[in-house]
């Protein structure tokens, strides 16, 4: 555990270092607070209107730009240390596989966390001092559940760059597939249980399947635990179009994204003791 | 447990590749040994195999008593030094010896003491991408001493040295010896590695050409040493006629000196003869070096063993 703490404590600090932390820090902040204020402009109104909008929009965006960070942060830990001769060092010390993965994995996770923390806090710390309106309990709920189901979708990639980084064998073809993952989780898949639903008409059976067949992606697990705690309108109609109203159990949702955050994870891992180095 | 490092029937596939094949010798504690062998002999499979990077596909190995393929924690005990060692170039040189001796669990107050044995105290603070080739050579000198190994595997350790830091990065392993470590340095450098080894691992092409310290290969070799004679300039000829009665043959060398081999078997009585020779002014006797029997070996890819004399 030991060195699984002091590979995380490096990566975390080298996050930090390479102002990959301040810079997210920053943009979610301002993501944040760019759509509280001027998510209202197209109906013609420039100011904070209701956390609800606020969170709502959020959702939409964080479930592009989170999943792409969390890629683009971890895509090269394993792949890039291979290509910039660092790894065989650093198998060369009483470190077992796993545990590197498993220390570059929290280290890329915390970072990206404390970033989404600290982003998201300063912004409804902002958005509460500028609005009194918006001085509620329930605002800090909201953005507590958007921040901790954002870190967990946040781990989920950051495990599947780790999967990408130890199955690839140069940067530049890790650098790719996660693109391709992006696309895949972020627009893809959707697409295709639209196809699918679609096709299928209004069978009852598969029309049953289909809020299951979401928790398949973790950008959509991400959405639903945000969405489904908005009430109706709030949500995005492509979400509500495919649960059909059905209702998930808090536990199932959050189990499902920590699912995702440790199932990629475990497989870099697991593939990782096998690979010739 | 009188060897750091013992194998047997050592064998290493990569695919329909034998990168090491069936390959028997131990090297002991308190000895240096050099690992030689041209690009794709085998020496970084070996090594590998050494830190329990790779399981063998065949065969017995034991590194300080355990097998490394099933204790990773015996890499405690070693030192590595990767040919063109890369760190990260964000890290201080402090930096990265902290990180090290911490996953190494050794004392932290080493990284002080190493950093001013390799010379890189003043330098310890910047970043190591700012560092010179040969500053990031002797940093990885540092990193491999860290928790005091028992066994040390330097790959290539001189490359990108100048003349003072490789003498003192001999020096180091001079010590080490002293203290009973085991050394195992592979390097292409084999002039310059020759006074600072007991022993040589010859591989060829994943096989064992020879093993052992540098008086048994020579003897096994037997190659003839090489004289080189200073006559006085009025006796040459007289020198040259007693040369052939005795059945040896001298050539001339431009600096005016005559240059002749000397049978293992004959040498000693050869050189009584010479030395009370009065032709003769001074004599310079040349044992076979490291070069000669590693080509002798057929360890040179452009000499194969079935083609040496």
């Amino acid at each position: 555990m030991n060195a699984i703490l002091t590979v995380a404590w490096k990566e975390f600090r080298d996050d930090f270092r390479n102002r990959w932390t301040v810079a997210l820090t920053a943009l979610f902040a301002l993501l944040a607070l760019g759509i509280a204020w001027f998510g209202g402009a197209a109906a013609g109104r420039i100011g904070f209107t209701s956390f609800d909008a606020t969170l709502a929009s959020l959702t939409t965006l964080g479930a592009f730009v989170i999943p792409l960070i969390g890629l683009l942060i971890a895509y090269d830990t394993i792949v890039g240390e291979r290509d910039d001769g660092t790894l065989l060092l650093m198998l060369s010390y009483p470190l077992a596989r796993g545990q590197l993965v498993g220390g570059k994995f929290l280290g890329h996770c915390a970072a990206l966390a404390a970033a989404t923390l600290a982003g998201f806090t300063l912004a409804v710390a902002i958005m509460q001092v500028m609005q009194p309106s918006a001085q509620t309990l329930a605002a800090w709920l909201y953005i507590g559940r958007f921040i901790l189901s954002a870190s967990l979708l946040g781990a989920s990639f950051v495990g599947l760059a780790c999967l990408i980084s130890v199955l690839t064998t140069s940067k530049s073809r890790a650098a790719g597939l996660a693109l391709i993952g992006w696309l895949a989780s972020v627009v893809l898949f959707d697409l295709a249980l639209l196809a699918l639903l679609v096709v299928s008409g209004g069978n009852p059976i598969e029309r049953a399947v289909y809020p299951y067949l979401l928790l398949l992606n973790p950008v959509d697990v991400f959405r639903l635990v945000n969405l489904a705690a908005l009430g109706n309108g709030a949500g995005n109609e492509l979400l509500t179009g495919m649960t059909a109203g059905h209702a998930y159990p808090a536990a199932l949702l959050y189990g499902a994204l920590l699912a995702w955050a440790a199932l990629p994870f475990a497989w870099a891992a697991l593939a990782f003791r096998s690979k010739e180095v | 447990m009188s060897h750091a490092i013992e194998f047997e029937g050592l064998t290493k596939r990569y695919g329909m590749l034998t990168a090491l094949d069936s390959v028997s010798a131990s090297i002991p504690r308190g000895q240096v040994i050099g690992l030689l062998g041209h690009n794709g002999a085998g020496k970084s499979t070996l090594i590998k195999l050494v830190l329990g990077l790779v399981a063998p596909s065949g065969g017995r190995l034991e590194v300080l008593g355990h097998d490394p393929w099933r204790a990773p924690a015996l890499r405690r005990a070693i030192g590595y030094l990767p040919e063109n060692a890369a760190f990260y170039p964000n890290l201080t040189g402090r930096e990265l010896l902290d990180y090290l001796a911490k996953l190494k669990r050794a004392q932290r107050s080493q990284v002080q003491a190493l950093l001013e044995r390799v010379g890189l105290a003043d330098a310890a603070k910047r970043r190591i991408g700012t560092y010179s080739k040969g500053m990031r050579q002797r940093l990885g000198l540092a990193q491999a001493l860290l928790g005091e190994p028992e066994l040390l595997l330097l790959d290539e350790p001189t490359t990108g040295l100048d003349p003072q830091a490789s003498r003192e990065l001999y020096r180091i392993v001079g010590e080490l010896r002293a203290d009973g470590r085991g050394v195992v340095i592979s390097s292409h450098l084999l002039a310059e590695l020759e006074p600072h080894i007991d022993g040589a691992l010859i591989l060829r092409q994943g096989r064992l050409l020879a093993a052992g310290s540098l008086a048994e290969l020579g003897e096994q070799a037997s190659l003839p040493a090489r004289v080189l004679l200073r006559p006085y300039e009025y006796a040459v000829r007289e020198l040259l006629e007693r040369l052939a009665n005795h059945k040896l043959s001298a050539q001339p060398r431009p600096d005016g000196r005559l240059e002749l081999e000397l049978p293992r078997a004959a040498k000693l009585r050869a050189l009584r003869a010479l030395v009370d020779d009065p032709a003769i002014a001074d004599l310079d006797v040349h044992e076979p070096t490291l070069t000669q029997l590693y080509d002798w070996l057929g360890a040179s890819p452009d000499r194969p063993p079935e083609e040496r004399a």
